[in-house]
């Protein structure tokens, strides 16, 4: 069965309801969670691996989402491969997050994946295609 | 004051003193530039960068029975090479494309695999499909060949770039209202960011402004490994407007280089792919500076801050041929991250890797301090700032 890592922002009023359990109970998906916090007056935020049949996930999705929960693919879609990185920075200023950068010490490109929102912009036009979409 | 001849006494005694173009930087800060002079012998300088006037030729030896590949054709891995010379021997040059590649049908073309790759394969050890097809002759029966190739069995294998190592160069900013995709990268709209591509302060024709100590038969890293400085580049344009530390304000200078392709490594020739645009290679060169007196060691010790270039708008002016800049700006500014241009604050992104021109840099200085790099006398000159000698453009004529 196919597995997706997606994350979930939980906007303030839905915090304190039990919402994630439904993903199991009603859409017969398994969740992992790999991260999760909630700031207080903010959001909960939780990175979640969810297996299950494609349809069941698309429903799910769709219940959460109805819920007011807002999904974001994870970044770490988008890895770097190190052995084709020549660290020339291209990728640079087309990286709308700031995920890439240079250190200006170093002169060496920094990706941090935390800050990535798999745009995928930086992958076709990395002159050596180092950036790769993991599926 | 110092003779290239006395400074590779000492390389061979392993009494060099060797720096990198960053660390003279410092050292004539802090101790100036006569001292420096007196005390180092060699100044090493690295550029890493997309470079399309580069190939390879190769001689593949005589198959049995003989095939004269030379006036026929052939592809190495899909990839066309040019075939007009003797039986076996081919060029391969860096941007050529598979025949069957979309190109820019689907815009923006990805041109994932062409000329750059396959010379990036053959430098790694990897096994090449070459397909030669030619019109058969008495001596030269054969008409058709395919078979694999590794470059430990070939002949010769010589990386021969016609141009490389540009004297500076341009900044690309995009004035329209649409993405554009060049070969200084993708450039987004309205000033959307500037692209450069220079080691600036590390770059060797920067630091040797007037080409006091290099010319043909210079030797240089190359690739990797050694290769020569063969003659001036093509669109070589030294009479270029300079500051008065001599350094040129926009593209000047370049090199052709040659060099052993078996002796060099892949990690410093790189198959490059630049959506939009094609397929490059990344080439390596680091190039040696002999301190021979207190000029060159001044010219070694330019720093970023006082390196400039044009800033040239690429979705018209460069494309129609229009002369003209938008902004004089320095590689400080321009590693800084963002310079401004008409006002406006604009991200910069770099093609050529500071870091690797750094670590070419210091690699070339281990091989002179080591003592397994002599440095060599020019046999000849470029062509000089004062020679006349000019970059011009095509004028066409009707054929009638």
């Amino acid at each position: 069965m196919p597995s997706k890592r997606i994350v979930l922002h939980f906007p303030h009023r839905l915090v304190d309801q039990p919402i994630v359990y439904k993903l199991v109970k009603e859409y017969d998906l398994q969740f992992n969670i790999l991260k999760a916090y909630v700031t207080p007056q903010e959001e909960g935020l939780m990175v979640l691996e969810l297996t299950g049949k494609e349809d069941n996930f698309k429903k799910g999705v769709e219940y959460l989402q109805s819920c007011g929960v807002r999904i974001q693919p994870l970044s770490q879609d988008v890895i770097r491969n190190q052995s084709k990185c020549t660290d020339c920075g291209a990728c640079v200023p087309i990286c709308p997050t700031g995920a890439l950068v240079v250190d200006p010490i170093t002169r060496k490109v920094l990706f941090y994946d935390n800050k990535c929102i798999a745009c995928e912009l930086c992958v076709k036009i990395c002159p050596t295609r180092a950036m790769e979409v993991r599926f | 004051m110092k003779s290239i001849k006395e400074i590779n006494a000492k390389i061979k005694k392993g009494e060099a003193v060797v720096v990198t173009a960053e660390e003279i930087i410092d050292l004539v800060g802090r101790k100036g530039a006569k001292k420096a002079a007196q005390e180092v012998d060699v100044v090493t300088t690295g550029t890493f960068g997309p470079m399309c006037s580069s190939g390879a030729y190769f001689n593949v030896g005589h198959s049995k029975p003989r095939i004269k590949i030379g006036g026929g054709s052939c592809k190495v891995n899909d990839v066309p090479a040019y075939t007009g010379f003797a039986a076996v021997d081919f060029y391969l040059g860096a941007t050529a494309v598979p025949d069957d590649d979309p190109l820019n049908k689907v815009f923006p073309g990805e041109f994932k695999y062409g000329g750059g790759h396959v010379i990036h394969d053959i430098v790694s050890g990897r096994d090449v499909r070459l397909e030669a097809a030619a019109y058969g002759t008495d001596c030269y029966p054969r008409k058709k060949l395919e078979t694999l190739l590794n470059i430990k069995n070939l002949n010769e294998a010589v990386l021969f770039n016609i141009r490389n190592c540009y004297q500076n160069y341009n900044v690309a900013v995009n004035l329209s209202d649409k993405m554009i995709y060049t070969y200084m990268g993708a450039l987004k709209p309205r000033l959307g960011n500037a692209n450069y591509c220079s080691a600036g302060q590390l770059s060797p024709l920067l630091k040797d402004p007037y080409y006091k100590t290099l010319g043909v038969g210079t030797k240089i890293f190359l690739g990797g490994g050694v290769g020569y400085i063969a003659w001036h580049g093509t669109q070589h344009n030294p009479a270029v407007k300079r500051k008065e530390n001599g350094a040129p304000q926009a593209p000047a200078g370049t090199i052709a280089v040659i060099g052993d392709l078996k002796q060099m490594k892949p990690e410093w020739l790189v198959g490059t792919s630049m959506l939009g645009y094609g397929v490059t290679l990344i080439v390596g060169i680091g190039v040696p500076i002999p301190v021979l007196d207190e000029e060159t060691v001044k010219y070694a010790a330019i720093r970023d801050e006082d390196l400039y270039t044009q800033v040239v708008d690429y979705s018209e002016a460069y494309p129609q041929m229009v002369a003209g800049s938008l902004a004089e700006v320095n590689y400080a500014q321009l590693k800084s991250g963002t310079i401004t241009v008409r006002g406006k604050q604009v991200p910069t992104g770099s093609l050529s890797s500071y870091s690797k021109a750094r670590d070419i840099a210091e690699e070339l200085k281990l091989w002179i301090r080591k003592g397994d790099f002599l440095l060599t006398e020019p046999v000849a000159p470029l062509p000089q700032a004062d020679s006349g000698y000019t970059f011009k453009a095509l004028k066409e004529r009707p054929i009638v």
